[in-house]
């Protein structure tokens, strides 16, 4: 499906956004919010990644298609942080078995 | 229609395709399959980053304060100003304005030149630094003062996602540059027309995906551990 032309106007305005997100972004770094300053940061540059995917790359008006591939390829992004996160952080919850240990080894009864 | 109006309108046309729009699906579908296929490509290290973000965070943010915040900000900029000019460069081929798809085109390769120029900088500062692992790494004086709170390999550790994430991502720009001059040399020989520039719109998804790969880039590497 072509692409509707879009104003120059509209590029425009877009790139002014992601400009003063820029801005937002570095200054509050700037700012101790705790651990805020890492969901800030986040926060803001997924809404300039939003920006740029709808506007620049025109999926504002692509087809259901292409639509279903690029969130599935987010999502299985998102598999992939949240499982291996997942193992990571929780890997100190419960002791190691120490019949697993190299130093130790296993005594046999 | 006149000949000459029909031809324009069947240039780039491959016989494979029913009409130009269902070819035009399929240019979009074959980027975007592609284009994710570098998100799980990127993917891979932003997971690795999470892991040691999280395993060594106070060397990190040592790391972080290393580099030039002014110098990330500002590559930022450029690079979204590239992103601008190759949005109207796709606009321009649509209305069929040549000459402008041919200037928009070169102001977003002069403005990828910039940016990988103040890239260039960065880099040979880490040698100037002696913060580049493995080939460089002698941090001494304040450099030595800001690392070896969060321990001096773990420091290391944070230098070598810098250049494997900064420098995979300056590969892409390199690569993108190359397709920009590939689009102005067959603009110049009039090869687009407002039916037929798919090229144009396939470089310049993957010009945009780059941008947004460095969106990320930003605040992970040079934003963290807090500036106050």
């Amino acid at each position: 499906m072509p692409h509707p032309i879009v104003p120059q106007k509209t590029y425009v305005m877009v790139f002014l956004g992601l400009i003063g997100l820029t801005i937002l972004t570095t200054g509050v770094a700037f700012i101790d919010l705790g651990p805020l300053n890492t969901v800030a940061a986040l926060a803001i540059a997924f809404s300039k990644m939003l920006l740029v995917i709808l506007f620049f790359m025109g999926v504002r008006s692509s087809s259901g298609l292409v639509r279903v591939v690029l969130i599935a390829g987010f999502f299985w992004l998102a598999l992939l942080i949240a499982f291996t996160m997942s193992d990571y952080r929780t890997r100190s919850w419960t002791p190691t078995p120490d019949s697993w240990s190299t130093s130790a080894p296993p005594t046999h009864p | 229609m006149t000949d000459a109006e029909a031809r324009a309108q069947h240039a780039g046309h491959a016989h494979q395709f029913e009409d130009m729009e269902q070819q035009q699906e399929a240019d979009f579908l074959g980027i975007w399959l592609f284009l994710v296929t570098e998100i799980m490509f990127f993917g891979g290290l932003f997971a690795a980053y999470a892991i040691y973000r999280w395993l060594y965070f106070a060397a990190f943010d040592g790391g972080s304060h290393i580099l030039d915040i002014k110098l990330g900000a500002v590559n930022t900029m450029v690079l979204l100003g590239s992103s601008l000019t190759m949005a109207l460069s796709v606009r321009s081929a649509q209305v069929g304005n040549r000459r402008a798809l041919v200037g928009f085109l070169i102001a977003t390769m002069i403005l990828g030149g910039v940016f990988l120029g103040i890239k260039a900088y960065e880099y040979d500062q880490k040698f100037v630094e002696h913060v580049v692992p493995s080939l460089d790494w002698a941090p001494e004086g304040a450099t030595l003062a800001r690392l070896a709170p969060g321990g001096l390999d773990h420091a290391q550790i944070y230098f070598f996602f810098y250049f494997a994430m900064t420098g995979l991502h300056a590969i892409h720009m390199v690569i993108g540059m190359g397709l920009l001059l590939w689009l102005v040399l067959r603009a110049r020989k009039d090869e687009f027309t407002a039916h037929y520039f798919a090229p144009v719109e396939v470089v310049g998804l993957y010009w945009h995906f780059v941008d947004i790969v460095w969106i990320f880039l930003f605040p992970l590497l040079y934003l963290i551990g807090g500036r106050y």
